[in-house]
């Protein structure tokens, strides 16, 4: 497979009257083709500031970029044409209506006519394609914009938050056509704060947090390689759980007791936990692995994760645990 | 090519151009109907009209004389005669050279005389129209994001926004030729009605259409002004506000402040002077407090003269400056 998207080492540092902002620091980041790919961090973590500069909106300080094996920004007019690109709800002028604002951009890029008919079709907005854009809802702005991204026919999409604003028809209808754009070839990038969505159509995943790559991978490998490997342990009805907790304590397990049942966190290997129990004529009757969905592997990796009676603030991040497995192995 | 034809399609489509352009031709038919209703034909019916006029003022005026004259000497010797001049000497006789025919004449448009005026008036009209619809262009697309998006489109800076310029100043090109055209022959027709065309030699009208190309050139530096201080400032009402406070400084701040320091040739640093210089082809301000002493002429002021040169030097430096600050910025900065 052959990577669409390359980013190395990418610098970016803000500079205002009020001082200096280092958005990314040696962000790295790898796209293959062909696939949908998310690109996940929290609030000001640097994910828009990537796609702007990967556009030539704005410098970067250092690393390098190429987009379909092109060095950007020095070849971008070349490979303009084949990146169709939202960066985070653009706005469009007002008092023209969806089909003009459409029409010009198509003459602007050089595009056949019949295409602004058929995106307006595709993202559902053909019967209010005449509507003046000022009039729309926030969902349908989004759906216009998705809409001059698909204009020119890409090879490379670049949706940043294309669901915001979206209904549940709306965000549902816009997963089927990144599968399908996907399947016809296309590349997809695409941020998201939905990770629910993220983890139901994306191949692949870079998860950044102030301004660096903490995990990129498929999703299935993310999953498996931050998963605290935690497993759910019940006993037969009737059987002493508290002199169980304490022989699987004794050998060193994160135990937390539950209702009816405990968990243990640090289970590299659950055979252990059987094989002590069993020595012992304790017998489970359910061991289950406790898979960490995307949300929980987020949280993790960047330190968002909410802490009782704090307010967390953006940029503000626990140093995050790196996950271990160690126990048992 | 299609970057062009877009960008002119955008400008026509915009509401706000065809709001300008309605406004700006109501006030020019204004300035047509009322240039028609307010002067006449002068025939010998007119003519004879005013010379009458002449002479009845300048009879009743010497009979006032005389009846005065004749007054003042009935009061000789008499406690009324502090009433008037001593000796009824310095009581002016009036001549009919106070009363001449040409001041009762009706007002009429005299196409060689007066079209100047009007040729000023729309230049001035169209550049102010050219400077706001020149702004509001790139302004309100830089502040909708909609600048964004065209670049993300054709990631090449400087063609964008030159295209985008070039666009405006080919659309208000057309259009001063259009309107001048019109203008030219609406005002022949007014002259031909209400006044006269003699004296339209080819020179004349060669000189009359210098004129004109001297307002073309003023409405193209208003819009690339308009476009440039708006693109520098990212928004429409940073090329207004730059200009509402060039105007404010200017005008009135240091014409006082020059005034008060009694700054020989003051008006020479206000904006207005340089524009009736442009278009009259030369303007003269004379410095009155000052004497050039001279024994055949008496005292004649010092006198500045401003030549159209003069004038179009600083406007094309102008249009330098601002096109050239506005391309260097859009160069290098962040869009976001
Ligand atoms: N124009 C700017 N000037 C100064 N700082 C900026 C600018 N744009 C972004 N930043 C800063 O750069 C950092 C990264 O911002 P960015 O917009 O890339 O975040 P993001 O990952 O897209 O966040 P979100 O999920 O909220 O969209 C933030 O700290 C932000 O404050
Ligand atoms: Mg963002």
């Amino acid at each position: 497979m052959t990577a669409v998207l390359e980013i190395a080492g990418l610098q970016k540092t803000y500079r205002s009257r009020k001082g200096v902002r280092r958005a990314l620091d040696g962000f790295d980041m790898t796209v293959e083709a062909g696939q949908v790919h998310g690109f996940l961090g929290p609030n000001g973590s640097g994910k828009t500031t990537t796609l702007r500069t990967l556009l030539g909106l704005i410098r970067p300080n250092g690393g390098r970029m190429a987009i379909l094996g092109r060095e950007v920004p020095e070849s971008l007019p070349d490979v303009a044409g084949q990146v169709g690109a939202i960066v985070e709800s653009p706005q469009f002028f007002g008092n023209f209506t969806a089909q003009d604002t459409l029409s010009l951009l198509a003459d602007a890029g050089g595009v056949r006519k019949e295409r602004v008919f058929a995106v307006l079709e595709l993202v559902g907005l053909r019967d209010r394609a005449k509507d003046r854009v000022k009039t729309y809802s926030l969902g349908m702005k989004q759906r216009l914009a998705v809409a001059s991204a698909l204009l020119k026919e890409p090879k490379l999409l670049i949706l940043d938050e294309p669901a915001n604003g979206l209904d549940p028809g709306g965000i549902r209808e816009m997963r089927t056509l990144m599968r399908n754009l996907a399947e016809s070839g296309m590349t997809v990038v695409l941020s998201s704060h939905i990770l629910g969505e993220i983890q139901l159509i994306c191949d692949s995943v870079t998860i950044i947090s102030a301004g660096r790559r903490v995990a990129a991978g498929s999703v299935a490998d993310v999953l498996r390689s931050n998963t605290s490997s935690a497993v759910k342990v019940s006993l037969e009805p009737g059987v002493d759980m508290r002199g169980a907790i304490e022989l699987l304590r004794a050998n060193g397990a994160q135990v937390t007791v539950e209702h009816d049942h405990f968990m243990v966190g640090n289970a590299g290997n659950p055979a252990q936990i059987t094989r002590i129990l069993a020595e012992r004529e304790i017998y489970v009757s359910e061991l289950t692995p406790v898979s960490a969905d995307l949300e929980s592997v987020f949280l993790q990796l960047t330190g968002t994760a909410p802490v009782e009676g704090q307010n967390r603030q953006v940029d503000q991040t626990a140093a995050a645990a790196p996950a271990s497995g160690g126990w048992g192995q | 090519m299609s970057l062009y034809s877009a960008e002119t399609r955008r400008l026509t489509k915009r509401r706000f151009t065809k709001l300008f352009l309605l406004g700006v031709t109501l006030i020019l038919a204004a300035v047509a109907v009322g240039m028609f209703f307010t002067n006449e034909k002068v025939g010998p019916e007119q003519i004879a009209s005013a010379q009458a006029q002449a002479q009845q003022d300048y009879q009743r005026s010497l009979e006032q004389f005389q009846k005065d004259m004749a007054d003042c000497q009935a009061a000789q010797g008499t406690a009324q005669a502090s009433n008037w001049p001593p000796g009824c000497e310095g009581m002016v006789e009036p001549t009919i050279d106070n009363f001449q025919t040409q001041w009762y004449m009706p007002p009429t448009f005299n196409f060689r005389e007066n079209f100047g005026d009007m040729v000023t008036t729309l230049a001035a009209l169209l550049a102010l129209v050219a400077f706001i619809v020149g702004a509001s262009f790139v302004g309100a697309e830089w502040s909708s994001g909609g600048m964004m998006n065209l670049l993300l489109w054709r990631p090449q800076r400087l063609r964008v926004l030159g295209i985008k310029l070039a666009a405006l100043l080919v659309f208000f090109t057309a259009l001063t030729v259009v309107f001048s055209a019109i203008w030219t022959g609406l005002f022949y027709l007014i002259a031909q009605a209400r006044g006269t065309t003699d004296g339209m030699t080819s020179g004349a009208w060669q000189s009359i259409a210098l004129m004109e190309l001297r307002g073309l050139a003023l409405v193209i530096v208003a819009g690339a002004v308009g476009f440039g201080l708006a693109s520098l400032g990212r928004h429409t009402a940073m090329a207004l506000g730059v200009t509402i406070g060039a105007v404010i400084v200017f005008q009135f701040g240091l014409g006082t402040v020059l005034a008060m320091a009694d700054v020989k040739f003051a008006e020479a640093y206000l904006i207005p002077i340089w524009m009736i210089a442009w278009m009259n082809k030369e303007v003269k301000i004379e410095d009155y407090n000052s004497c050039d002493f001279n024994s055949a002429t008496g005292c004649v002021p010092d006198a500045l003269t401003l030549t159209w040169p003069m004038a179009g030097g600083i406007l094309a430096g102008v249009f330098v400056l601002i096109v050239v600050a506005s391309m260097w910025t859009m160069r290098s900065r962040d869009v976001t």
